[in-house]
């Protein structure tokens, strides 16, 4: 067993290490106060020596480095020790750039996957509906293809980053013979046009993340399906794939538990630090128990990974592991807040507040974990049928005959 | 990095599941569980002839200079087998004499320990009633060269050759059987193949480990992760056999694992268990190579497994209906198994608390 990187790898830490104390933080700037231009540079000069988008060609923005698991980790650890700025996250860089890399024509790829993960376009994913949720394949929103264009019409809902969207992804049905799966085409469109109106929702934590969005004879052009008719079930299966890869991630719960600790620190019972109470102590560490042992078992995952297996039932694992662990984080949290719980995490209260009810964010937000994505009920039901092997679900089974 | 077992480990973990899926089916440890013994000797001299007894040990004494995981990867084959009989308190003791020993007790007895011919087994706890009872500091029994007093959950005493006793002020000495004044009683203990005893003194003569008080916690530590690697073993076992149970029982006229709720509660004991391997490999691999971090990683192991495994033994019993209620069915050995691995060398929330101090909260 051997937690080490080898001495080749260590050498390439050495070379992030010495490529971030020149770049991270821009001179003179503490790392809080860059400007969106600094970082901006930053991520280009990162992307010119190989340390972000390493999947992606050149020719896209990529830095085009060949597959390196290990390297990846340290890339990921060092940028992470300095809080220099990663790849760009949401919907265009971590699910729509993979996905045309994978099925997209040239003409896609040049147009949309620089810009995606440059975030100079940003991307809605519009997959579910009033009617489909976790039963998403049941989609009624329809695209008809006329005059050299995809005519849409139907609705989507809990569209999040619509504020800023300048384009979706969209699962349409496009051939209303097919069978349920098999009807369902997967289109890109301009967000910005008549054919589209969007109605903002109000989340639980009262912003406004998520939305309705309606098409009325929306349009886009016939060549921007991703895939060929029929196959956007199996094209977006690809892109779920990725978020779930982006969900499942050891090290977020690791951070969340550090903040989860300083709260214990700051918050008081009895008078003194919350930490220093015997059953805040046990909570913390039973919490810890499960940080752990997802830290762990991403090492083996990644181990399995490395030696080309498969880690079988472990990566089905990893959703609800978080959101577990979410959860429980949300509930201590909940906790340690006392009569501050009652206020609303974003107002502004009367009086002086200790600012610890922002948690509440978070208490609300692992709910969103556990329906977003796929839900808890949704993981287990593959955990059991592909992880564990029982029986499939009688009416998933009869719904996937063609 | 790699993080998972070597070529060898594996072929260790092959070779002790084979031999005890031979000596030591599931026939032989229903009735080994109603026996009085407890234990198979057969079964114990094939552990020893194997080398699996001495496996930490230095080559110089009989052992095969390996180290915790390789005892961890025996543990869990344990627990997944249920198997009968002392294991992880032998091998605690030898690895005491070891670390804390005098040359001359280290020759006296580790060859001995480590091919089996005599047995060995840990005597620390006092009173019981508190959880705090397995810590070095608690300890009472005297430390003069002659002992008055009672340790009690002394796994499998009757019969051993050798105590390694925890003494006032956290130091270890060794009683032999047989030592004036020494007397054992058998508990009765819920998990029938790891049995209890209760262990007194009455000035017996007691031989010190010279270095014991400095790695009397090292050594319970290494409890800690073997307790840890049979309840991740034992967990497995419980998940395999109700997943198979689900399978094959029918009701309603079809398999009850087509049940939605059912299939749930399964997936449940899954995302409880199945990450858990790498927790106790880190346990271990901290207690070998990163002695900064292993007492935590020790306690955290323990007190995670130690809950999570008596959980899924419970909903392991549930998933089995009026069958699994039952002292025929098989499942029971798990659910009492995780009761000993919970409370044996102190419950869940003792190693929460000492886990929050080791990491400085
Ligand atoms: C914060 C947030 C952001 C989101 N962002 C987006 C987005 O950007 N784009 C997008 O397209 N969607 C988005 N979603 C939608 C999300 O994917 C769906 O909410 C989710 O798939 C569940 O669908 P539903 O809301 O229709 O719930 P339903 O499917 O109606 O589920 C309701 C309940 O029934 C249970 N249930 C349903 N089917 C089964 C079953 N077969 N077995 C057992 N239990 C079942 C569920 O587990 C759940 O508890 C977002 C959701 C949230 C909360």
């Amino acid at each position: 067993m051997d937690l080490g990187y080898g001495t080749e790898y260590e050498a390439c830490r050495e070379q992030v290490r010495v490529f971030l104390r020149a770049q991270w933080p821009p001179r003179e700037t503490n790392a809080e106060d860059a400007t969106a231009e600094q970082i901006q540079s930053f991520r280009r000069a990162a992307v010119d020596a190989g340390y972000l988008y390493r999947n992606i060609p050149r020719r896209f923005g990529g830095s085009e480095q060949e597959a390196d698991i290990l390297a990846a980790q340290i890339i990921r650890e060092e940028f992470g020790t300095v809080r220099a700025p990663m790849e760009l996250t949401g919907q265009g860089p971590q699910m729509l750039a993979p996905t045309l890399l994978e099925w997209g024509t040239d003409w896609q790829k040049d147009h949309f996957v620089r810009k995606a993960i440059e975030g100079e376009h940003i991307w809605c994913q519009g997959y579910s509906e009033p009617g489909a949720g976790s039963d998403l394949a049941s989609l009624r929103t329809t695209g008809e293809l006329r005059d050299g264009e995809w005519v849409l019409n139907g609705q989507k809902i809990w569209t999040t980053h619509w504020k800023r969207a300048h384009y979706m992804f969209a699962l349409v049905r496009t051939e209303p013979e097919a069978g349920k799966h098999a009807g369902i085409s997967y289109l890109l469109l301009k967000m910005d046009q008549p054919g589209v109106e969007v109605r903002p929702l109000k989340q639980i934590t009262g912003d406004s993340e998520f939305a309705e969005v309606f098409f009325n004879d929306a349009r886009t052009p016939a060549d921007w399906i991703v895939g060929e008719r029929g196959a956007g079930w199996t094209v977006s299966r690809s892109l779920l794939r990725h978020e779930r890869n982006m969900i499942g991630s050891a090290n977020r719960s690791a951070g969340l538990f550090r903040s989860l600790l300083r709260l214990a620190r700051s918050a008081q019972i009895d008078g003194r630090p919350a930490v220093e109470d015997r059953q805040v102590r046990e909570a913390l560490a039973a919490i810890h128990g499960y940080v752990e042992t997802q830290r762990c078992s991403s090492y083996v995952q990644l181990t399995r990974e490395l030696q080309g297996r498969d880690s079988e039932t472990l990566s089905l694992l990893n959703k609800i592991s978080d959101t577990n662990i979410g959860q429980q984080v949300s509930l201590l949290a909940h906790r340690l807040l006392g009569a501050e719980s009652a206020l609303a995490p974003r107002g502004q209260p009367a009086g002086r507040t200790s600012g610890n009810e922002k948690w509440m964010n978070q208490f609300m937000g692992s709910l969103g974990m556990a329906i977003a994505g796929g839900t808890s009920n949704i993981q287990r039901n593959i955990i059991a049928e592909r992880g564990l092997g029982l029986p499939r679900d009688a009416a998933a089974a009869r719904d996937e005959k063609p | 990095m790699n993080f998972d077992l070597s070529d060898e480990q594996r072929l260790l973990e092959e070779t002790v599941d084979k031999f005890l899926a031979t000596e030591c089916a599931m026939p032989r440890v229903r009735e080994l569980f109603d026996d009085d013994a407890g234990f198979d000797e057969a079964v114990w001299h094939g552990l020893g002839e194997m080398g699996v007894l001495g496996l930490h040990l230095p080559e110089d004494v009989g052992g095969a200079g390996l180290e915790l995981l390789e005892l961890a990867v025996v543990a869990e084959i344990m627990g997944r087998r249920a198997t009968p009989g002392p294991f992880f308190e032998h091998v605690l003791a030898a690895m005491a004499i070891d670390r804390a020993g005098s040359e001359a007790q280290r020759e006296q007895w580790l060859p001995r320990l480590a091919s089996g011919e005599a047995r060995a087994t840990i005597a620390v706890a006092e009173g019981g009633a508190s959880g705090e009872c397995w810590r070095p500091e608690q300890w009472q029994l005297g430390d003069g060269s002659a002992l008055s007093g009672e340790k009690r959950f002394v796994p499998h005493a009757l019969g051993a050759d050798l105590f390694v006793v925890g003494l006032r002020g956290g130091g270890l000495g060794l009683v032999e059987s047989g030592a004036p004044g020494l007397a054992t009683q058998r508990l009765e203990g819920l998990d029938r193949t790891r049995r209890l005893d209760c262990v007194t003194f009455e000035e017996t003569p007691c031989d010190r480990l010279p270095r014991g008080a400095e790695v009397a916690t090292q050594v319970l530590d290494a409890g800690l992760v073997l307790l840890a690697a049979d309840a991740h073993g034992g967990g497995m076992a419980c998940v395999d056999a109700a997943v198979e149970y689900a399978k094959t029982r029918e009701q309603f006229g079809v398999k009850i694992g087509s049940f939605q709720a059912l299939k749930h509660q399964l997936a449940d004991m899954a995302v409880e268990i199945h990450p858990t391997r790498g927790l106790v490999w880190y346990a271990a691999h901290a207690f070998d190579h990163l002695p900064e971090e292993a007492s935590a990683a020790a306690a955290t192991a323990k007190a995670h497994l130690g809950d999570r495994f008596v959980d899924v033994a419970r909903r392991t019993i549930e998933a089995h209906g009026g069958i699994g209620y039952t002292w025929e069915c098989d499942v029971q050995f798990w659910l009492k198994r995780s009761l000993f691995d919970w409370a044996i060398l102190g419950d869940p929330n003792l190693h929460r608390r000492r886990a929050a101090d080791l990491l400085g909260w």
